[in-house]
């Protein structure tokens, strides 16, 4: 049932969820987690068709605050808060939350009796993430906070920026996208061990998965990885050479990959691209900090300035740009960054000798494989 | 595998799923039921979640004359029939490329031959590594002919490090010496520990809950004794009646179908002390450890009862009697329905019964353990303030509608005091996701990681029969099954068998 809500107050959406409820005929609680999506207008239809489809495998609680903050001076002043309250229709509830006027600044006051007793609390911004998601307000109510680094004007300093300000519990959809990649070139290791000299990461650009791809491979193998823009769709290939030839899984089509071992046949894995829900899905199961994500987005922001003018030569600055914008807690990579000249000595913990810190080089269209391709346009990475 | 060497492997990446090591599943019998509607889409299901290898090879071995096209075009059809997740081409295209047929007979050399040959083209092709399981979705009797084939043709033992399984189905046997033989048997060709027994029963998320709502939780195992609990239902309740499975099931009856396997599991897993880990040993050494201390009642005239279902209306539909379906002799003296009473003499259980019951034609589908609550010892309520209040409970769904519910009192709004009982209730279903794997799915891919927690290991299937045997001899001697209507909860001689120890049954 629906029941909508004009000028109301979080205390009445609580009761009308109670009723909402009763009438139902199941008064019982199922829900598994609150799930805050922060959008617009124009953002709010898809997102949240989204996460109903992932609430069947989570059922939760899904508050969606739409901000508008309005346009005129007297909208500004103004301020009201209008509710959607949806239930029965799958699992979980439903609130669409709208913020008008100056209310818009005040959605934390709002969310906060809304939350699930006791239950983890996600928060999902599908697009326009603050630029701190663990100090933004509603930020620091979640376990979890979703960014999407796709969907920004400029992905890939938005990564850069994800990095900086990473915090545990942050987690981003460029990352959850590339699971299944990860999964199959994990797998491809299982089956033999091989030393592995360098790899390849090739995708469309202004796609950020290729990039964490890519930092992910440099920081696991610590082996100059190298990212090569293609035409897509998404990421294209993925190519490893070992010292007994090369392992690559390449997906020209975006569905079905083939994947080819030195010394084993080649063979075809399905590799679909998947949809947000699916995403989303996978973003609820864990909600615990994600480790291996820090790992590798953080890897990226001591290597990222350092790749490109380890590309383009005479670009200036050298890798001091990347260096000095990092953290305190980065202290340890950055070290090892400006290690790069120091040989392998700096490289503390880590097991394998040969293996120095390599950049993650970027460059465009122009390797032997992909030469027929029209390179796309530059990338703004700075 | 080789997970611990793989760089691009790490512990805190729980993302990356578990996704077994290259390898095949040849599956003996596979234009039969079991592999249709479940074996089937359980592989399909586990490719569209990533988790075969890649270059996973699927090999069908029947009495059929096909070409590995019709048997490609077969798994289609039961995939897009039974498959739980959506239909992918892509998926489809990975697996279908790895599919094989081979015809021919359980002694035929020349078809062990041809299988011998397309394993080793697998391995060459698609990169399976000689390591394959084998699936015996097969009567019982043809698994010496099966075994002793494949050891014949080199097929038991993989070259180098690479391995070779057995999965075998229920029954295993049908008595103890049966089952040694069945043991001895398939432990002449494969190693006990690359046996797997498959218990379908442990492959459901809600038995494997059991665990994590005992062993994981503080609020439930203070109680999980003989100081708070009064008695233990174990119910397998089945609404439809033997169907087409005549021939295997006449001789065979409730007990030895039901009772010796999936009930004795759940009792096994509902009394068990806390295993040290949650490694197949351990698990095999607390299991085994409580069934080696079920105790049968002295008088078994007096706690076990049999049963066979008569004509009725079940469900609003007219249904036959046990003794008039297809295949059945009228004579039969097989039992549809089995209650007996267990008890487990150690310290924590003793003098607490286990009741067990199954029945073909019951009341309605359904599989529960409950955990039945002594009263309170003292109450400082009125006669008739409790006179509607019933035992506490705490009652495990494991079929259908998963999940949790706990009975307890509460006070009836109103001015008087009364106190009724409530429910407070747990569902998988509402809490979980949607649509949770299915047993096979969970079970295949332990086969081929190598996983046997959740695999009954030999000693507990020869442990089970010990406990029936007995029981089976005592009915052989005395009597027949008594009649039950269909569509009823069992025979009143089940009832009345409670209602001796001053108990009586839960409705389901």
């Amino acid at each position: 049932m629906n029941i909508d809500l004009t000028d109301t107050t979080s205390g009445q959406i609580n009761t009308a969820l109670v009723q909402a409820r009763r009438a139902s005929g199941s008064p019982a609680i199922g829900m598994v987690l609150t799930l805050v999506i922060v959008t617009d207008e124009g953002n709010h239809y898809d997102a949240l068709k989204a996460a109903a489809e992932a609430s069947k495998e989570h059922p939760s609680r899904i508050l969606v605050v739409v901000r508008r903050p309005g346009r005129s001076p007297r909208d500004r002043a103004k301020a009201r808060l209008d509710a959607e309250v949806r239930t029965g229709n799958g699992s979980g509830e439903t609130v669409l939350l709208r913020l008008h006027g100056e209310l818009a600044a005040h959605s934390y006051s709002v969310v906060l009796p809304l939350l699930l007793p006791d239950a983890p609390v996600v928060v999902w911004w599908p697009e326009d993430a603050p630029e701190h998601p663990s100090e933004d307000l509603l930020g620091t109510l979640a376990q979890r906070r979703i960014t999407d680094a796709a969907q920004t004007e400029d992905p890939v300093a938005s990564l850069r920026l994800r990095a900086e300000t990473y915090a545990p519990g942050d987690t981003d959809l460029a990352w959850t996208r590339i699971t299944g990649w990860r999964s199959v070139l994990a797998a491809a290791l299982d089956q033999k061990q091989m030393k592995i000299t360098a790899a390849q990461v090739e995708g469309e650009a202004y796609n950020p998965s290729t990039e964490l791809l890519a930092l992910w491979l440099a920081e696991r193998l610590r082996v100059p990885v190298e990212r090569i823009v293609s035409e897509g769709p998404g990421i294209t290939a993925v190519r490893m050479e070992t010292t007994d030839g090369q392992i690559c899984l390449d997906r020209a089509d975006g569905s079905l990959a083939e994947l080819a071992v030195p010394g084993q046949p080649d063979r075809h894995v399905a590799l679909q691209r998947r949809t947000t829900a699916e995403l989303i899905a996978e973003e609820l199961r864990r909600l615990d900090p994600d480790e291996a994500y820090e790992e590798a987005v953080r890897f990226g922001l001591s290597r990222l300035g350092a790749a490109v003018t380890a590309s383009e030569p005479p670009a200036g600055g050298g890798p001091a740009g990347g260096a000095t914008a990092m953290g305190d807690g980065t202290a340890a990579e950055g070290a090892a960054a400006d290690g790069t000249s120091d040989g392998p000595g700096s490289d503390g913990g880590t097991a394998e000798p040969q293996a120095e810190p390599q950049p993650v080089a970027t460059r465009k269209t122009t390797a032997a494989p992909e030469a027929k391709k029209k390179p796309t346009g530059r990338r703004s990475a700075k | 595998m080789s997970s611990a060497v793989n760089p691009l492997r790490d512990a805190q990446d729980r993302r990356l799923p578990r996704i077994a090591g290259p390898s095949g599943l040849v599956i003996f019998g596979v234009t039969g039921d079991l592999s249709r509607k479940k074996l089937m889409p359980a592989v399909y299901d586990l490719a569209n979640r990533g988790l075969l290898p890649p270059g996973f090879s699927l090999v069908g071995f029947a009495r059929r004359d096909w070409e590995h096209e019709d048997f490609a075009q077969v798994v289609h059809d039961a995939v897009r029939e039974h498959a739980r997740t959506p239909f992918r081409e892509e998926v489809w295209q990975q697996l279908a490329q790895g599919m094989r047929f081979v015809s021919g007979v359980f002694d035929d050399d020349d078809a062990f031959r041809t299988l011998k040959a397309t394993i080793e083209e697998l391995d060459k092709s698609r990169g399976t590594g000689g390591n394959f399981a084998f699936y015996l979705s097969v009567p019982p009797k043809f698994f010496p002919t099966v075994v002793s084939q494949l050891k014949e043709h080199g097929l038991s033992d993989g070259q180098g490090d690479s391995w070779r399984r057995a999965v075998i189905e229920k029954p295993f046997g049908h008595d103890l010496k049966s089952a040694q033989d069945l043991n001895s048997v398939v432990h002449d060709v494969f190693r006990p520990s690359e046996v797997f027994r498959i218990d379908h029963y442990l492959g459901k998320e809600t038995v494997q809950n059991i665990l994590a709502l005992r062993f994981a939780n503080t609020m439930f195992e203070p109680l999980w004794n003989r100081s708070y609990v009064d008695h233990v239902q174990i119910t397998m309740a089945e609404d439809i009646g033997i169907g087409g499975r005549a021939g295997y099931y006449d001789g065979i009856g409730s007990a030895r179908d039901v009772i010796q396997n999936h009930l004795l599991q759940l009792l096994a897993l509902t009394a068990m002390e806390e295993p040290v880990s949650f490694e197949a040993k351990p698990l095999v050494t607390e299991k085994m450890k409580v069934l080696n201390s079920v105790r049968l009642p002295e008088d078994l005239a007096a706690h076990t009862v049999r049963g066979q279902y008569a004509a009725g209306w079940q469900g609003g539909r007219k249904v036959l009697g046990y003794l008039d379906e297809d295949g059945i002799d009228p004579q039969s003296g097989t039992d549809t329905y089995a209650a007996i009473k267990l008890e487990i003499d150690n310290r924590r259980w003793a003098g607490v019964p286990f009741y067990l019951r199954t029945g073909k034609r019951l009341g309605r589908r359904v599989t529960e353990i409950a955990v039945v609550f002594q009263r309170a010892p003292h109450s400082p309520f009125g006669a008739t303030d409790t006179q509607e209040l019933g035992q506490n409970a705490l009652v495990i769904r494991v079929q259908p509608d998963e999940g949790v519910t706990i009975r307890f009192g509460s006070k009836v709004p109103g001015t008087q005091m009364e106190i009724r009982d409530v429910t407070m209730d747990f569902a998988y279903g509402e809490s979980f996701t949607e649509s949770s794997p299915e047993a096979y799915e969970r079970l295949i891919l332990d086969v081929l990681l190598g996983d046997a927690n959740l695999f009954p290991r030999h000693q507990e299937v020869e442990r089970s029969w010990e406990i029936l045997d007995p029981i089976e001899e005592h009915w052989e001697r005395h009597g027949k099954p008594e009649q039950y209507p269909a569509g009823t909860w069992g025979p009143a001689a089940a009832d009345e068998m409670l209602a001796r120890d001053g108990r009586s049954w839960r409705r389901p």
